[in-house]
């Protein structure tokens, strides 16, 4: 009786581990499905959906939509602009974020706590309410349809994310050691340069990971103020440029969604303790 | 601190570096001017903006003159609007709602021991983490019109019975259910994450303490588990919640909030009137209206950190 009771408890966790995996990772089986279904199969009501159903004239799996992707639209130009937007937002937010949080962590007194809040509040304010009086901004600076404004405005979310994420970081190197190095004469700044910096690369190097990914990820902004095809970054390229009129090249919208979203999860997954930590703050430790 | 360390050589513009309040202010500032000019003035600039008649047409070349509230008036008198301030919360509660639902289930399975436990997490974490518009692109071809993978299954399953081929995004009954279903995928994975985060922060040595002293379940739940898990919880939530809240990109690729307007929210009308139209002015008025709902979210957040520390 106890062993089936055990039995029965095995086989619902299992049951339910199948449900939740299909229900989220379903959508990226048929993005792959897809990519590699040619034409006549993948258009065909009447066909096994699962199934690679070749025809005499239409080779299925195929490469034909891939081929296109690379080929016929500008998708590494797309994957270029994201990567040059992403490693200037990086560069933009390690500048601010580091000594900001640094100073938070450290160098305030009573106000830090504050002001540490303050920052991660800014972090809540959505794109949606701003992206009118935004635009309004970018094009004063002459920056419109250009990837630049992305560049200008996507620290607004990556800068206060990081700053919280450095601040739990500083929190976790002892106090004494910047307080030896100022004994031996450095100053604070040298302190900091000298001393704390290099202690810190491991929480630089997550700031890095999310502020490129968050400025990846990112599909609200890049709609609103990119209108040339040459200058969209990947989301914003794959989801308009595939669509034409009426007709969606279902082929190689989904080989897009697909080849520039594995690499996202897979750093994603790699950080998650790290992204929950920059979440909630230091509250749980790592 | 060690003020006294600090003040020992004073003089010049090495002895100003040196003072933990110079220093300090020098090394926030550039992120506070960033944060000002860039997410303060804005917000700032979308409420003056809402009390305008201005449009993109007049921008940098004519004044805009002030009308009060009439840009409010008038949205409140359309029933677009009226439908939009309903939808914003019928999809943001009904999403959290079944991410929540989820997200326990989810937590409890990834707390559970079992075969190929890795691998199941990379799996669900995936809605999570791939870009929210690549993830969307792939339901929006699941709820195809005429391929609807969903459907085939359906049918497949029996439940859907012949020539009944319900058309996704194309029902004003279907549509908003497919958008709630899309938003909770895309947040479940994190409820679950931070349940579990938050429960292995739990000290054990505070729960063997707990038993010692006899503690019982309840007891233990509401006086150990629930204080320690339930702010960082909120937090995580409130995230979720602010996205369901303001987010456009789902609903603007999967419906543009058709059919027949049924099922845009304050951030796709916003986006239509205010950049699509170039009614500066309207728009953002329609945005204004997610800043009490912000509000009442940073609250809870405010009392989830607040708890934390």
């Amino acid at each position: 009786m106890r062993r089936f009771e055990a039995f029965l408890k095995r086989t619902g966790l299992y049951t339910v581990v199948v449900a939740l995996a299909l229900f989220a990772a379903f959508p990226f089986y048929w993005m792959l499905m897809t990519t590699f279904k040619g034409n006549k199969d993948l258009y065909n009501p009447d066909v096994n959906p699962y199934a690679f159903n070749p025809s005499p004239d239409h080779p299925s799996p195929t490469m034909e939509h891939v081929d296109y992707l690379f080929n016929n639209t500008l998708f590494a130009q797309w994957l270029l602009n994201t990567f040059i937007i992403g490693v200037c937002v990086v560069i933009i937010t390690l500048l601010l974020a580091v000594p900001a949080g640094y100073a938070l962590s450290r160098l305030v007194g009573r106000g830090s706590d504050t002001m540490s809040i303050g920052i991660f509040l800014t972090y809540l304010v959505p794109p949606s309410l701003l992206f009118i009086p935004l635009s309004a901004v970018v094009s004063r600076l002459g920056l419109s349809d250009t990837y630049w404004a992305l560049v200008v405005v996507y620290p607004t979310f990556t800068v206060p994310f990081c700053t919280w994420l450095m601040m739990g970081f500083f929190r976790s190197i002892p106090k004494g050691i910047e307080e030896a190095a100022l004994v031996d004469g450095q100053t604070r700044l040298g302190a900091f340069t000298k001393v704390v910096l290099p202690l810190s690369i491991s929480g630089m190097l997550t700031v890095i990971v999310f502020a490129f990914t968050l400025s990846m990820q990112e599909y609200v902004y890049a709609l609103t103020f990119v209108s040339s095809i040459a200058l969209k970054p990947m989301t914003l390229g794959v989801s308009t440029d595939l669509i034409r009129g009426d007709i969606f090249f279902w082929g190689s919208l989904m080989a897009g969604a697909l080849i520039a979203s594995v690499p996202v999860a897979i750093i994603y997954n790699m950080f998650l303790d790290r992204f929950l930590l920059g979440i909630t703050g230091g509250a749980i430790k790592g | 601190m060690s003020a006294n360390v600090g003040t020992k050589r004073a003089g010049g513009i090495g002895g100003l570096l040196d003072r933990p309040g110079f220093l300090a202010s020098l090394f926030v500032s550039p992120a506070m001017l960033y944060m000002l000019l860039l997410l303060g003035v804005p917000f700032v600039g979308a409420i003056a903006f809402s009390m305008t008649d201005l449009n993109i047409g007049m921008l940098f070349n004519t004044m805009p003159s002030f009308v009060g509230l009439e840009n409010f008036a008038s949205l409140i008198d359309d029933p677009d609007f009226r439908q939009a301030l309903r939808n914003t919360f019928v999809f943001a509660i009904g999403s959290q709602a079944v991410a929540i639902i989820l997200g326990n289930i989810l937590a409890q399975v990834l707390m559970a021991e079992f075969r190929f436990k890795p691998l199941f997490r990379v799996l669900v974490l995936l809605p999570w983490a791939t870009p929210i518009a690549l993830g969307v692109l792939g339901w929006k071809w699941m709820y195809d019109s005429i391929y609807s993978i969903i459907n085939y299954n359906l049918r497949f399953l029996g439940l859907l019975t012949d020539g009944n081929w319900p058309i996704w995004l194309g029902n004003p009954d279907l549509a908003p259910i497919a958008i709630i279903l899309v938003h909770a995928w895309k947040s479940f994975p994190f409820v679950g994450v931070i349940i579990v985060a938050a429960n292995t922060s739990i000290p054990r040595n505070v729960i063997d303490a707990a038993k010692v002293d006899g503690a019982g379940f309840f007891r233990q739940l509401f006086k150990i588990n629930l204080p320690i898990v339930l702010p960082i919880v909120t937090v995580g939530l409130v995230f979720g919640t602010v996205f369901a809240f303001t987010d456009m990109s789902v609903i603007w690729l999967l419906t543009r909030g058709g059919p027949m307007n049924v099922t845009h929210v304050l951030a796709t009308l916003a986006f239509q009137n205010g950049i699509l139209s170039g009614d500066i002015g309207r728009g953002s008025a329609i945005s204004v209206f997610l800043v009490p709902i912000l509000g009442v979210l940073v609250v809870m957040a405010l009392r989830g950190i607040r708890r934390e520390a």
